[in-house]
């Protein structure tokens, strides 16, 4: 089974991401913000990462920056699931690693096509 | 509904695009065409009907049809449709046509764009071995409405999101105001776009390389699929490639086309002996 971290702020965008990855069969871990991600990270590198960008402590782009410092960061697949839906933050996103970008609403055929995308399903 | 109206409603549209309803789906009468009614300004179905029996009305007669046709698409559908292109279908023509260095493709059911658009962009990644070749993607669609969506290319964020990587989002569309996105002009300038019922004669479109006509032919029935499949048939020449939908194929309708082994959704013209 493979593991998705979900990074967000909000409790409710946790729980609704954490139903459609357990849908598809993830094992999901959570964190509230981007330094709390980067501590579960140093632990054990998920396969995937859900990350909201606007977030206390350390923000998604940060914590981005930081994962991909660590040995063997760059292997996990990391998904931006953000407010920010302008060409700016999407470049700057990818510039700094991101693998794909999910514009917030979003549903579960998004994250489904988006993690079938990145070759996560 | 009463079944009289299900049965006129039901046979102006199987008459004009070959999909079939059972009185199952008269749920889908009733919720897509209530949005006629109201935008001719009668109350529900029943007086819709009534104007469709007063006279014979072709403008109404197009709305109905086209509110009950399925336009739904999205970017990449399934795929694994584009990776055969890209890995199979054009290499073997880049081989066979080097003498022409012309390729013409047929989406038949490009409703909003995003196949035609699809296969325009699979079409550029391929880069230099395209270039110089004359590539023409012709799509069409029996509703004028979406014809008209495909040409301007605006697609809303939900839109772009379902099927399309967010490097070719970057790549190849401007963000408008709000939520918005237009594909830029040099993909759009790839795709003609006419429209065209599959139930007509096909010939005054010309012969074509490869044909997609994926998640029509579900609509219709037996004998509908077999005469617009015998006519795409005469339309591709002896290596030239169809594309069917994921939940279709030509097995027990037609003998005018083979599935290509291993490739699930295509299929090559079988040549009458």
């Amino acid at each position: 089974m493979k593991s998705c971290l979900i990074v967000d702020d909000s409790r409710v965008v946790r729980m609704v991401a954490r139903k459609i990855l357990q849908d598809l069969s993830f094992h999901t871990i959570e964190a509230e913000d981007g330094l709390k991600a980067l501590d579960i990270c140093k632990r054990e590198l998920p396969d995937a990462v859900l990350l909201d960008w606007n977030m206390p402590v350390m923000n998604g782009l940060e914590f981005l920056i930081a994962l991909r410092q660590l040995e063997g960061g760059s292997e996990p697949k990391v998904v931006f699931c953000t407010t920010e839906n302008d060409l700016e933050h999407i470049q700057k996103a990818m510039a700094a690693g991101a693998d794909e970008y999910i514009m917030k609403p979003f549903d579960a055929e998004i994250i489904q096509s988006k993690f079938a995308q990145v070759g996560l399903i | 509904m009463k079944s009289e109206d299900f049965d006129l409603l039901s046979r102006l549209v199987r008459d004009r695009s070959g999909l079939v309803l059972t009185p199952d789906k008269s749920y889908l009468l009733e919720s897509r065409l209530m949005p006629v009614a109201r935008k001719i300004g009668v109350k529900g179905l029943d007086e819709l009907v009534v104007k469709l029996r007063q006279r014979s009305d072709a403008s109404l007669e197009r709305l109905v049809v086209e509110a009950m046709t399925t336009n739904e698409t999205l970017f990449f559908r399934d795929t694994k449709p584009f990776e055969q292109l890209t890995r199979l279908v054009l290499p073997n023509l880049l081989e066979k046509r080097a003498a022409k260095r012309q390729i013409r493709v047929w989406c038949a059911a490009a409703s909003t764009g995003q196949e035609p658009y699809s296969i325009a962009i699979a079409l550029k990644e391929e880069g230099a071995k395209v270039a110089g070749w004359k590539i023409e993607l012709l799509g069409t669609d029996i509703n004028l409405e979406v014809i008209e969506r495909a040409r301007a290319a605006v697609y809303s964020q939900f839109e772009v999101q379902r099927g399309l990587p967010i490097k070719l989002l970057v790549k190849y569309f401007k963000q408008m105001d709000g939520d918005k996105w237009q594909l830029n002009q040099e993909i759009r300038d790839m795709v003609q776009y006419r429209e065209f019922n599959l139930l007509h004669d096909m010939k005054s479109l010309g012969q074509f390389d490869v044909v997609f006509c994926r998640n029509v032919l579900i609509y219709f029935d037996q004998p509908t699929k077999a005469q617009v499949l015998e006519r795409i048939a005469e339309l591709l020449p002896d290596d030239g490639v169809l594309y069917l939908g994921g939940a279709e194929t030509v097995l027990g309708v037609t003998d005018r086309f083979e599935p290509i082994p291993n490739e699930r959704g295509l299929y090559r013209p079988v040549r009458k002996k």
